[in-house]
């Protein structure tokens, strides 16, 4: 494998293990904290196929967790089936959902295309309200002693992070694939100019509609395997606008189209959270803490109008050797 | 013939573009289009690698039919093309930018092999010393000559060359024409449109004459200057007019 | 099931025209200069609580309040174009999306510290209209008026003045308008403005109708996507009459099924809109 001998590779890769290594050593506090991290990493990277590489604003991503989520969780749940089987089919069936969907909306470009993901999020958490099979409006709730098949439920939260874990870790290396392949070539070609690029031969309905895939099969894993921690779901917290816009957040701030940004975004942006959260500050009479979103709010701002590039994105226009290495 | 245009025309709303125009290409040939501006000849192109459906009318390529197949199919099948105005992948490099056109057009190469053939193009048209550069930092004849070379990286049967020469200084227009010849001289078959009458006139096999979207005249270049619609065609353009009529006399 | 339904169609037309007129008001920007707005639920709550606070601390007529909260709309507006629009207009889409989406985040940040969540409601009634067999409440009634009489003046100001005529020219073409003069910046901050005003308004008439939170800015939002799409993005008018669907939608639905499939059938319409008929309902084709 050619991109073994690539440094950007292992800084990459290098970065998301030290996080889970992290992680894992601090007790249950810790884990908890670096668990929502590398969820994000995952969730944050696989939007960024579509988004950092294809150019693609999907404001609705969080439906393929919600959605994968949802399947995977009544599969537990009604079924009995494994967890690990769940996962796999929550990210199956959410890929599927991407296939279809991708094959109509793909065509809408631009705001278009941004609203229509929105509409679809919104559609679907309407839908899943009026399934009484899914728990309607209430949602489903896993019975306790599904956890003592996993080792109790101890185990089970240790068990969920390392899997996250794992996943988070494939889908940078996915990400970077993507990016180092051929088809991602393709795929920046269509994000530059699409019509340019049909016009040399990229194909782009299918470019555009396997990057849509990909970048749904990971949250569908994702969300399987969250809810499963949490044991309960609703449609409220599965289909959360603001998540996806998180989302996004996470991307613009490491830096869209590259690998090593949505990982050191999700970082920032929950550290930031924890630390805004927790904090005793006080600013215009008002507590921090208090009004976390809105100093949030003004950190994207300032990101969006002065480093729209992002952190990794800014790095790598200061030399040719951090442009070599961050990737 | 690599190329039958047959009863080709293009109308948008009211506005007929391209009126019923016919023409064959034999292999290896460099047809020139010039005509007036405004006269379609960029709509013609346009037509031929599908960015426009036909209003009526066929395109056989290589005893194909083209009419109604996406742009990157007719990629596929072996047309590469310029652009008048030009479109690099700004974010993306030289390199990566030639690349595209060796991945995905004709040969559809792997990677590696693109890469080598990318090498090869940029050293070729005069880009290697800016090979990693990002496209979009290019200066305006650098832009030209990446249009050039992405079209060559696909490896193309026929080539569709949009005003290439348009803001080049003369000796960057006889490095392009040695390069179109040289294009020619691989096998390429080429269509050009051009403005700089003495440049397209030199280099062209064979000229056809677009006006207000229809075909006026076709030939050789020494049968096209002398053809009385042409000249006065132009002269609904003086500029061009006294430079045609100028070239005439020297 | 006569009267009901009548009753439902009114009421729905009643509501919708307000939807419509907040929607206007995200269109208008949109028509002008590309953007989505995506501060525009919020404005809408602040619009609520403008007239909400003006009725409850000052004793302020409510319909005296609109036009405070007209007046916070358009300064608003102004200010946000200027501090997180004007330097990403020309970016790429996410930019701006993400850049008033941040301005969402800090209106409801400190919205959310000063009022907290609980629901408020502007307790002041104009007693019962009777037109034939139908009864509706009198604000409900009078709000729809003035969401029309609004939605005139906005037609007179755009077709009838010359600041108007700017607007219009900026968002035909911003290049030739700047290249004959128009200083396009200022008319840019001023449709801002006035997009922003009509959200607040519309907050305003939806707060005299319905209890609301400072949260609720965000579903009207959706709303009002949904019917600009229907009405196609950037026209005015198209906005209203979406609106007035949507009302229809959400008056006569319940009707005949479960409410929560409204919602459902709104979206999925919206969805379906955007596949096959981008430039809206009423829009002329591309």
């Amino acid at each position: 494998m050619r991109i073994l001998r690539n440094l950007s590779f292992w800084i990459a890769v290098g970065v998301v293990v030290l996080i889970i290594a992290y992680g894992a050593t601090g007790g249950a506090i810790r884990r908890e904290t670096w668990f929502t991290v590398l969820l994000f990493v995952g969730l944050a990277s696989s939007l960024n196929i579509l988004l950092g590489y294809t150019g693609y604003v999907s404001f609705g991503h969080i439906v393929f967790f919600g959605f994968g989520g949802y399947i995977g969780f009544w599969a537990i749940d009604t079924l009995g089936m494994n967890l690990w089987l769940a996962a796999l089919l929550g990210g199956l069936v959410s890929a599927l959902l991407a296939l279809g969907l991708g094959l109509a909306i793909l065509r809408l470009r631009g705001a278009y295309f941004a609203l229509a993901t929105i509409g679809i999020l919104e559609a679907m958490k309407a839908l899943v309200i009026n399934i009484p099979a899914l728990g309607g409006p209430n949602g489903m709730e896993l019975n306790f002693s599904v956890y003592r098949g996993y080792g109790g439920a101890a185990t089970a939260l240790w068990m969920v992070y390392w899997s996250v874990a794992a996943i988070a870790l494939i889908v940078v290396i996915t990400s970077y694939i993507v990016k180092k392949s051929k088809f991602g070539l393709g795929l920046m070609a269509i994000r530059e100019d699409e019509d340019a690029a049909e016009i040399m031969g990229v194909v782009a309905p299918r470019a555009k509609t396997w990057a849509y895939v990909i970048s749904a099969f990971f949250p569908g894993i994702l969300g399987v395997l969250f809810f499963f921690k949490q044991g309960i779901i609703e449609p409220g917290s599965a289909f959360r606008l603001q998540l996806s816009i998180e989302m996004l957040v996470m991307v613009m701030l490491g830096g869209s189209g590259t690998v090593l940004g949505p990982i050191l975004g999700a970082g920032a942006y929950q550290i930031l959270r924890g630390t805004l959260l927790t904090s005793d500050l006080e600013l215009l009479g008002m507590k921090v803490k208090d009004i976390q979103l809105a100093v949030a709010g003004v950190l994207l701002l300032i990101i969006v109008l002065f480093i729209p590039v992002g952190a990794i994105g800014w790095l790598r226009t200061r030399s040719a050797t951090l442009r070599r290495i961050l990737e | 013939m690599i190329l039958e245009v047959k009863n080709v025309s293009k109308v948008f709303g009211g506005l007929t573009a391209v009126n019923d125009v016919t023409f064959d290409l034999p292999e290896g040939q460099i047809l020139g289009l010039i005509g007036p501006n405004g006269a379609g000849k960029t709509t013609l192109f346009n037509c031929l690698n599908g960015v426009y459906p036909l209003t009526r009318g066929t395109v056989t390529f290589r005893g194909q039919v083209l009419s109604g197949l996406p742009t990157y199919k007719v990629a596929d099948l072996g047309i590469a093309r310029t652009h008048q105005i030009v479109r690099p992948l700004n974010e993306l490099t030289v390199r990566e930018n030639v690349m595209v056109g060796a991945c995905f057009g004709r040969e559809n190469h792997k990677l590696g092999e693109a890469e080598e053939i990318a090498n090869e193009v940029m050293e070729f048209v005069g880009l290697a010393a800016r090979a990693d550069m990002l496209a979009g930092s290019l200066n305006v004849a650098q832009k030209k000559r990446l249009e050039m070379a992405r079209a060559l990286a696909a490896r193309p049967y026929l080539l569709l060359l949009d005003e290439v020469l348009a803001g080049l200084n003369v000796t960057e227009v006889s490095q392009m024409l040695n390069t179109i010849r040289a294009i020619r001289d691989q096998g390429v078959t080429i269509i050009m449109i051009e403005h700089i009458m003495h440049a397209v006139m030199n280099v062209s096999d064979r000229i056809i004459v677009l006006n207000y979207g229809t075909l006026i005249a076709e030939g050789s270049p020494v049968e096209v200057q002398a053809n009385q619609e042409v000249i006065e065609a132009y002269l609904g353009d003086p500029d061009l007019a006294a430079r045609l009529l100028e070239e005439e006399r020297g | 099931m006569i009267d009901q339904l009548l009753a439902s169609v009114t009421d729905g037309m009643l509501v919708g025209v307000v939807y419509g007129l907040a929607a206007m008001g995200l269109t208008l920007i949109f028509g002008v200069m590309n953007v989505i707005n995506l501060a525009h639920g919020p404005i809408m709550a602040l619009g609520m609580f403008t007239v909400y606070l003006a009725y409850t601390s000052l004793g302020l007529n409510p319909f005296l309040g609109l036009l405070l909260a007209a007046g916070l709309g358009l300064i608003l507006g102004v200010i946000i174009y200027w501090g997180a629009v004007h330097r990403v207009i020309d970016a790429p889409h996410l930019s701006s999306l993400l850049s008033t989406f941040s301005v969402n985040m800090i209106i409801i940040g400190i919205g959310t510290a000063i009022f907290s969540t609980s629901f408020r409601n502007v307790d002041y009634s104009l007693g019962i209209v009777t037109i034939g067999p139908i009864t509706v409440p009198g604000t409900r009634f009078t709000s729809a008026l003035l969401a029309l009489g609004i939605t005139g003046l906005l037609y007179l100001f755009l077709y009838r003045t010359r600041p108007g005529k700017y607007v219009r020219a900026v968002s035909d073409n911003r290049t030739s308008a700047g290249l004959m003069g128009i200083a396009s910046n200022r008319v840019l901050a001023l449709s801002f403005g006035l997009g922003t005003m009509l959200a607040a308004l519309a907050g305003g008439l939806i707060a005299m109708a319905l209890p609301f939170t400072i949260l609720s800015g965000g579903s009207y939002e959706l709303k009002s996507f949904v019917i600009v799409v229907l009405g196609g993005l950037g026209n005015p008018i198209g906005a209203l009459l979406g609106g007035v669907i949507l009302g229809l939608i959400e008056g006569l639905v319940p009707v005949f099924t479960k409410i929560t499939w409204v919602p459902v059938i709104e979206f999925v319409l919206f969805v379906l809109i955007l596949l096959v008929r981008p430039q809206g309902l009423f829009g002329a084709k591309q």
